[in-house]
């Protein structure tokens, strides 16, 4: 079995962006890039599915700049296979990513593609179901659990009430949520194997897929934040407030 | 123009998050339409045909879209939205499951929880946690977007019902199929909805406790319970309470974080509260930043005597 998995470079979600303060776009210079939290979350189920036995090869493949060869390194590093890089530096939004994703599902003919449920930078939550979509393949969006089968996989969705099961014909979609399972660290010596793992590389013209946002970013702020209120000094005296000041409270 | 919302529900009854999209729907202006998919539904469609500023409710009940699995809907979407120049549906995760499968049907960019409508084609949106908020204008010709559901007011109960008409259901593409669900139930109002939220972190230190410091307080004042990630990955509460950037984005009118540090990712669950309540031990946790009224003191003595106070008050 062939898992694909699909992984983006990002900010480091612990750093705070900013906006430029010509509210042409974010400020990345000299941020910490990292691989995206849930597409770690999507490589370390691929990994687990090969050390027991379920997958024999895992391919990842990022969308981006020439610094997103970094990004597979650390796929390659957790036990990746082997890396693909669609390289162009254009903002490239959730649709185009999905065709150019479905083109290489075409070509590499995965069991299962596994991608994190959103991005942390752009925020959008749409890339897996697009691509589900244009291949005309089941979705296990917001995974929690899978099991995989020899010809079809159930997934443990997170969804707003609780949980929901659903059974996908391979070839299936997945994409991870927070609690699929907590991604390793890679070791050294594989961080050193990762080195020689090959990283092919490719554009998106070579996939035909037009990369031309659909969107125009018009404006980016920061929305006002909330200043610090005051403090109280006795449960008394909150409740007091809450029921005379802000009148929350009966 | 004219906008198709797709309706959150549970059959036999409508989610406030419809209500709320489908006055978001009217900010774009043009009529509105809702459809509503599903099986034995049809008191959620007679629910959606009641409200405000709704011209039609369609009805798609049939037993491929019981559990609203993303495929079929998607479908049933795509086989109506070529009479509509919009489609919306609230951010839930039902909505972030099926719309961009519609999105890309369509080969429409999806326009991601909408926080505010300036123009029929001009719509602001979070990215970074919130962090940042982007203003975006779409080119594509079609929209598709889904709408932050507590950044809009609930659409409401209008003098004169519209009717409900059924709509054909297209074959189900068949890709996937209902196993189980495991619903947490609970008497408490919907975490989403809710006016008033008692949220626990992990000082709270056990699913006990949950139970026994914060749920009096949550029942006296008609609250929902949420809790922060650090309380959920320690298995205090199931994962559909966890408030916050990857959880439920929420904003009633009072929200009190009791034992919650407030880290970047739980503020962007909850900073859009109206009034923000803060019960920690720490003096310097971030959450008093935020907060309109911060406690430091310890929660289990805070929060019962909070409890006590509101319970006499009550009675009184």
């Amino acid at each position: 079995m062939k898992i694909l998995v699909a992984v983006k470079r990002v900010a480091d979600p612990n750093v705070k962006v900013r906006a430029l303060a010509d509210g042409s776009g974010v400020d990345l210079a000299n941020i910490k890039m990292t691989m995206n939290p849930f597409d770690e979350i999507a490589v370390e189920e691929a990994v687990r599915l090969k050390e027991v036995g379920r997958a024999n090869e895992i391919v990842v493949v990022s969308i981006g700049p020439e610094k997103s060869a970094e990004t597979l390194r650390t796929a390659l590093a957790m036990g990746a296979d082997r890396g693909l890089l669609v390289r162009t530096d254009a903002v490239v939004e959730p649709l185009a990513v999905a065709k150019i994703l479905k083109a290489v599902a075409e070509a590499e003919r995965p069991d299962i593609i596994i991608t994190g449920k959103q991005a942390i930078d752009d925020d959008a939550n749409q890339t897996g179901q697009m691509l589900s979509a244009l291949l005309g393949w089941g979705q296990g969006t917001f995974a929690s659990k899978l099991v995989v089968g020899d010809k079809a996989i159930e997934v443990t969705r997170e969804v707003d009430g609780g949980l929901q099961t659903v059974g996908l014909p391979l070839p299936a979609l997945v994409t991870a949520d927070l609690r699929l399972n907590e991604p390793r660290y890679a070791s050294l010596p594989n961080i050193m194997k990762a080195k020689k793992k090959p990283i092919d590389e490719r554009t998106p013209a070579d996939y035909g897929v037009a990369v031309e946002p659909r969107l125009t970013v018009v404006r980016v702020h920061e929305p006002a934040t909330r200043k610090a209120g005051i403090k109280v000094g006795s449960v008394g005296e909150l409740v007091e407030r809450l029921r005379m000041e802000a009148g929350v409270l009966r | 123009m004219t906008i198709l919302v797709l309706a959150e529900h549970q059959d036999t009854q409508l989610d406030d998050a419809t209500a709320k999209a489908i006055s978001a729907a009217g900010r774009i202006g043009g009529e509105v339409h809702v459809l509503v998919a599903g099986s034995g539904c049809q008191a959620a469609a007679e629910a959606a045909a009641g409200l405000a500023g709704v011209a039609r409710v369609l009805l798609a009940d049939g037993p491929s879209l019981s559990n609203r699995l993303a495929e079929p809907v998607a479908a049933l979407i795509v086989s109506l939205a070529g009479g509509y120049d919009a489609v919306l549906a609230p951010s839930t995760t039902s909505g972030r499951n099926i719309l961009p499968r519609v999105a890309a049907l369509l080969d429409v960019m999806q326009i991601s929880d909408v926080v505010a409508i300036d123009g029929p084609d001009l719509f602001q949106r979070p990215i970074y946690a919130g962090n940042v908020i982007q203003t975006v204008r779409s080119t594509d010709a079609k929209k598709v977007l889904s709408v932050r559901a507590s950044s809009f007011p609930a659409a409401s109960v209008a003098a004169a019902a519209v009717p409900v008409e059924a709509v054909a259901i297209p074959e189900n593409p068949g890709r996937s199929s209902f196993v189980r669900s495991e619903l947490s139930r609970s008497e408490r109002p919907e975490l989403a909805g809710a006016r008033i939220v008692v949220s626990g972190g992990r000082a709270l230190s056990s699913a006990e406790n949950f139970e026994t410091v914060l749920a009096p307080l949550a029942d006296t004042l008609g609250a929902a319970i949420g809790a922060s990630r650090a309380a959920v990955d320690a298995g205090y509460v199931s994962n559909d309470l966890q408030v916050g950037q990857t959880g439920k984005i929420i904003a009633p009118d009072l929200y009190i974080a009791c034992g919650i540090s407030g880290a970047i990712q739980h503020l962007a669950g909850m900073k859009d509260s109206r009034v923000i309540v803060a019960i920690n031990k720490d003096p310097d946790a971030p959450i008093f930043q935020v907060a309109d009224y911060g406690l430091v003191a310890d929660l289990f003595e805070a929060v019962p005597e909070f409890h006590a106070a509101v319970a006499e008050g009550a009675k009184a």
